[in-house]
């Protein structure tokens, strides 16, 4: 689907989201029930810089200086953090932790945040929307990587083919939709035949600030340890500890 | 532990995880939590017939620095690039969660950064990890725990590990520290020699060494490369550190446009550092620990409370 096609079908009472011809989506949509929806995000699969990260931070932080609870969507289709040597001198880890944070405030503070992918995600500038957010979905054809697998056999010196046949049988490294949904990353894919305002609405009733992917992946047998780790942690830490049963 | 690694003046850069943990902590302080002998490893590395770590390259646990109770956690850089994956990460998001949900537990976390960034692996349980790390700090510290960066290991802090850097209350940086996302390999494979050519070390220690970090406000403090130099750091920043708000995050972006607009332009660090006001800023290379140290607390955008 085009990003013009998913925001009407998000908004079909109307919007005014604009995308810069840099990639950078602001504006807001309207629900059925005449509220607001912020809407930030990043399009045609734009590499996510310094200056980018900027004005989809300052929306961000509009929405929280106004109080009140209007959520906030996060459309995603990037290549990842531009890679470039002067953004890297100018900090870009800064910029980009800060869009990340100013969506965890907005989180704690009672906006919902909702990221939705629709292209590509991968690596630092991931971090920085779909996953800083309350709880991320995605539209199939979706296709989040955080490390491609050619990459991948160049470090590793595994032949394609091989790292091909082992992400058959595990999750846990190679790039898709699917994967991500098992890991417990993303928490559902929504159907595209159905009407996406609709689809909407469930995820917002869904949405929590309460962090359990974690435990999600591990219901879907993603990341069979993670949740079991972190608790034990914390039982260790407060002198509750029993020895977790090694994997 | 104690032993010549472990010592005041021990070079911080060299020392394994462990030996930061005991050269950083009062001596005897130190409580792990998931040691090495309950044998929480990867489930994943023996896929790719390599071996996994009993700690799987992360040590946490409590201690006292200077009296003080601190929670802390060490990546081990010489353990898969002090990568992070599902064990590594859950270790270091349970220690966060543990200090945000129980007051009695010690309110100061000290990391010990030292990570090229996600475990190829595990790559998506590891970004998944960070993320997981990022919410916990900031929740952490909206709950008041103050959550402090120490950045100085051989692996820098690289890609997530320089993001959940930049989430934290505070940074301290020594010159051999390294943050950045996309190292210089990476961006040199990527887009060329042109655009970054990661053999030139100059240029690789001015765009993402600690003393460029420090300078432009991406550090809070400088610290020298031994256990003391590091010790001196944390407890100078665990001092005051700024509060997780609307105010504090308001400030950062107007930090951040601000460095945008008046660095934009440059092609280099030393063009940058002029414009910070630095009279001579082709001097800051060879300039001893101490003298820059001061130099950098005199620079106005290197010192604030947005982060």
């Amino acid at each position: 689907m085009t990003l013009d096609e998913i925001l009407k079908g998000l908004f079909p009472s109307g919007h005014d989201v604009k995308t810069s011809p840099e990639g950078v989506i602001t504006g807001a949509g309207k629900r059925k029930n005449g509220a607001a929806v912020a809407v930030i995000g990043v399009a045609n699969g734009a590499p996510l810089g310094t200056a980018g990260g900027l004005p989809l931070a300052e929306e961000v932080l509009r929405v929280v200086a106004q109080g009140g609870d209007t959520p906030i969507l996060v459309l995603v289709d990037t290549q990842g953090q531009l890679m470039a040597r002067r953004d890297e001198m100018r900090g870009l880890n800064e910029y980009l932790a800060h869009l990340a944070k100013c969506l965890l405030l907005a989180s704690q503070q009672g906006h919902r945040t909702v990221g939705l992918e629709y292209g590509k995600a991968a690596a630092g500038a991931f971090l920085a929307t779909a996953l800083a957010t309350d709880r991320f979905v995605g539209l199939p054809g979706a296709e989040p990587t955080v490390m491609d697998l050619p990459s991948m056999s160049r470090v590793t010196k595994l032949p394609l083919d091989t790292l091909k046949q082992l992400a058959k049988t595990t999750p846990v490294f190679a790039p898709g939709l699917d994967h991500l949904l098992q890991m417990g990353a993303v928490a559902e894919i929504w159907d595209p035949a159905k009407p996406l305002d609709e689809q909407l609405e469930e995820t917002l009733k869904k949405a929590s600030p309460v962090d359990n992917r974690d435990e999600m992946g591990a219901e879907r047998k993603g990341r069979p340890m993670a949740a079991r780790v972190a608790k034990q942690v914390i039982a260790e830490a407060t002198g509750r500890g029993d020895h977790v049963a090694a994997a | 532990m104690e032993d010549a690694a472990t010592t005041g003046q021990a070079s911080w850069f060299q020392a394994t995880a462990r030996q930061r943990v005991a050269g950083l902590l009062d001596p005897n302080s130190f409580t792990e939590f998931l040691g090495p002998s309950e044998r929480v490893r990867s489930p994943h590395l023996h896929l790719f017939d390599l071996p996994s770590a009993f700690d799987d390259g992360v040590v946490i646990g409590r201690g006292a620095l200077d009296g003080k109770p601190v929670l802390v956690a060490a990546q081990e850089g010489q353990f898969m690039g002090g990568t992070f994956a599902e064990v590594s990460g859950a270790k270091m998001v349970g220690l966060l969660r543990a200090a945000r949900d129980h007051k009695n537990l010690p309110q100061t976390v000290l990391l010990l950064m030292d990570s090229g960034g996600v475990r190829l692996q595990e790559a998506n349980a590891g970004e998944l990890a960070v993320a997981e790390l990022m919410r916990a700090i900031v929740e952490a510290r909206c709950s008041g725990v103050a959550v402090i960066a120490l950045i100085g290991g051989r692996a820098g802090a690289f890609g997530g590990a320089g993001l959940t850097t930049a989430t934290c209350s505070r940074v301290a940086v020594s010159e051999q520290g390294r943050i950045a996302v996309s190292g210089p390999e990476v961006i040199e494979t990527n887009k060329g020699v042109e655009e970054f050519d990661a053999e030139n070390k100059a240029l690789v220690w001015s765009t993402d060494g600690g003393k460029n970090r420090r300078l432009i406000g991406g550090a809070d403090t400088f610290a020298e490369d031994s256990m003391d130099g590091f010790r001196a750091a944390a407890k100078a920043l665990m001092a005051k550190v700024p509060a997780f708000d609307l105010n504090t995050m308001q400030a950062e972006q107007e930090r951040l446009a601000t460095r945008q607009k008046r660095f934009g332009a440059c092609d280099d660090a030393v063009s940058m550092w002029r414009i910070l006001g630095i009279k001579e800023p082709e001097a800051i290379r060879d300039m001893d620990s101490k003298e820059f140290a001061a130099l950098a607390n005199s620079i106005k955008e290197a010192n604030h409370d947005a982060r």
